[in-house]
């Protein structure tokens, strides 16, 4: 089922949740939001699930496959909400949890006791939890209480699956196999999926598309390629991983910043400016020498070599931090040490020139 | 150590008085106490000690609910003040609550008025019995409610209703369960605290032998004319009755608590 929210807005007291926000929401699709906290994706999430209701202008809508749902309450939408502390009923059983949902429905639309024993044990099975139907929520580890939680937010066949930060409260381990899981359910399943999440990791290796939020408004919706390689402003690239950042101007489409000057083929009309110049640090590489290409001269601070990347530490001349992540193959190969004067050059920049921006 | 002094302190505050109790029953034979204890003014008393002290207890617990579920859930302007309101019945002296309930429901009082042509006799009547005990036992019912609907997931309802469930659904399958063993710990002091309650029904009730006469104040009555064996008697009765029904609740509560933590 197909989801489109229009030009929806929040308040809270004094505090603007949400800011004039639309979005649309493909059948099937599994989508991201992804923001730091208070950016106001849990507000959205929430006023799709019908557990908060929009602002009461004339503008914001919310529909299901073109059918306004603004009015609707939350229990006529048949939407799955999974919440970050799983919500589970600690006094019934795994099996009870799971069958809550076709329990509660009046008589003539409830499923048969063996109808529901059948939903929830396939459920059951789908969680790969079926010696558990008896244990209680508090027998269960974190990650099998959220599985649980799905389940039962399942059992109801819901039109949407909106999931609030579903795995915030997991260790890393836990959550990683979670994150492999959950979308190799939704290629199984296919029911149209919203996932709330502050971890861009998370956002980036799950969704189909990825809704960057800050600030109560939406700052860019793409794939997760698009988003991490191609940002459409300062904020998604600076939230999207480690970067680096250079001070410079913009001058008839070359970009200055320390001792370098670059094209900028996107920004070739722009005004002279000041201008961000962003550098990814795996987009950077280090030579001994000065080797025909731009580059800055740095000395080594600190090298982490744990792991695929070696993460060094530079400082360039004019006091600037520099974060580089050489392949380790090429670290090695190099036989860098710190203290030792090295030549930075960059093969991707991203350049924004504020006041053009706006 | 701490169990040591636990003993102790139980032995002399608790068990040692009461032990005296039996004690003093000892000097009657059987056939004196059991006819102590089963002449019909004493049984009459039993029941509606016992009788008015349930009602009561059970209509603390359906308001005490609300009345907690007011104070935790909502703000509006008052509500500390509420809040400080359901202890007074702890803090006022039982005889100015006793006399105050008896002005207001008598056939001139401010409530009693309207009741009377009704055919209600509230005051001087089992009736009036059940109001004081009401009155004494609401703070118990809403303080022990108070901290376990405090710590109700507001996520859990949430939880329901997205599932389909409507109020009253979500009321009776997730919010009462979850604080069932609170309702009944409160239920269960307001009851044993009307037990023994004396001082707020002796006004209002009449003390009509067979009637409206409580057991407490029969046993005043009977050391009052020095009758100690008669009245011990009727004591001991009291005790072990009162405690077998809170032993029984404390009992349901735990198989409760079990129930929902029971292994595979």
């Amino acid at each position: 089922m197909g989801i489109e929210v229009q030009r929806v807005s929040k308040t809270f007291g004094s505090f603007k949740a949400l800011k004039d926000v639309s979005l649309k929401v493909n059948d099937g699709e599994l989508v991201t939001l992804l923001g730091p906290s208070g950016s106001g994706k849990t507000t959205l999430l929430r006023i799709i699930a019908g557990l908060e209701l929009p602002d009461d202008d004339d503008k914001g809508a919310v529909l299901f496959s073109g059918e306004d749902v603004a009015k609707k309450h939350v229990r006529d939408r048949q939407v799955g909400f999974v919440f970050q502390h799983y919500a589970l009923f600690k006094h019934m059983s795994v099996f009870d949890n799971i069958a809550f949902g076709l329990r509660v429905r009046p008589k003539h639309e409830r499923p048969s006791k063996q109808a529901i024993k059948d939903k929830v044990m396939s459920l059951l099975k789908l969680i790969q939890l079926e010696q558990f139907a008896t244990r209680f929520p508090s027998q269960l580890s974190g990650g099998q209480r959220q599985r649980v939680a799905l389940a039962r937010a399942l059992a109801i066949e819901p039109r949407v699956l909106l999931l609030d930060e579903p795995f915030g409260a997991l260790d890393a381990k836990v959550r990683q196999g979670l994150r492999t899981w959950l979308r190799r359910l939704h290629d199984e399943v296919h029911v149209t999926t919203i996932l709330v999440t502050h971890d861009q990791e998370e956002a980036l290796e799950v969704a189909d598309r990825v809704v960057v939020m800050n600030q109560s408004k939406i700052e860019q919706v793409g794939t997760p390629e698009e988003v991490f390689h191609k940002p459409a402003s300062e904020f998604v690239i600076d939230f999207l991983g480690n970067v680096n950042v250079f001070k410079g101007r913009l001058e008839s489409g070359r970009a200055h910043f320390d001792t370098l000057a670059m094209d900028v083929p996107g920004l070739a009309h722009a005004p002279a400016g000041h201008a961000n110049v962003y550098v990814r640090p795996h987009d950077l590489d280090i030579d001994r020498q000065k080797n025909g290409s731009q580059s800055l001269a740095a000395n080594i601070e600190r090298i982490n070599p744990a792991g695929a990347h070696a993460k060094l530490t530079l400082l360039g001349v004019d006091g600037n931090e520099i974060q580089v992540d050489l392949p380790f193959e090429r670290f090695t190969a190099l036989n860098l040490k710190p203290g030792e004067l090295v030549y930075v050059s960059p093969r991707k920049v991203h350049v924004f020139a504020p006041e053009y921006m706006i | 150590m701490t169990l040591g002094y636990t003993l102790l302190y139980l032995t002399l505050i608790v068990l040692i008085p009461l032990s005296g109790l039996f004690i003093q029953t000892m000097n009657l034979s059987f056939a004196e106490f059991w006819n102590h204890v089963t002449s019909p003014r004493v049984v009459a008393s039993y029941r509606l000690t016992f009788g008015a002290s349930f009602i009561g207890a059970a209509i603390n617990a359906v308001f005490g609910f609300l009345i907690a579920w007011c104070l935790v859930r909502y703000r509006f302007p008052g509500r500390r003040l509420m809040d400080a309101l359901v202890d007074l019945p702890f803090a006022l002296p039982t005889a100015v609550s006793g006399i105050a309930l008896t002005t207001i429901f008598s056939k001139h009082g401010w409530i009693g008025q309207y009741l009377e042509p009704l055919g209600i006799k509230a005051a001087y009547s089992p009736i009036g019995v059940v109001i004081a005990l009401t009155f004494i036992g609401l703070p118990f019912v809403v303080r022990t409610l108070q901290p376990a609907i405090e710590e109700l997931e507001k996520e859990a309802e949430e939880a329901a209703a997205s599932l389909g469930a409507n109020r009253l659904q979500t009321f009776l399958r997730v919010i009462l369960p979850t604080v069932f063993p609170a309702l009944l710990t409160g239920f269960a002091l307001a009851f044993a605290r009307a037990l023994g309650e004396y001082g707020s029904v002796v006004f209002i009730s009449g003390n009509m032998p067979g009637r409206t006469e409580i057991t407490s104040l029969l046993i005043i009555t009977k050391l009052e004319q020095y009758d100690f064996a008669g009245a011990t008697a009727i004591a001991v009765v009291m005790l072990v009755v009162s405690f077998a029904i809170l032993l029984s609740i404390n009992l349901l509560q735990w198989w409760f608590s079990v129930g929902r933590r029971r292994v595979a």
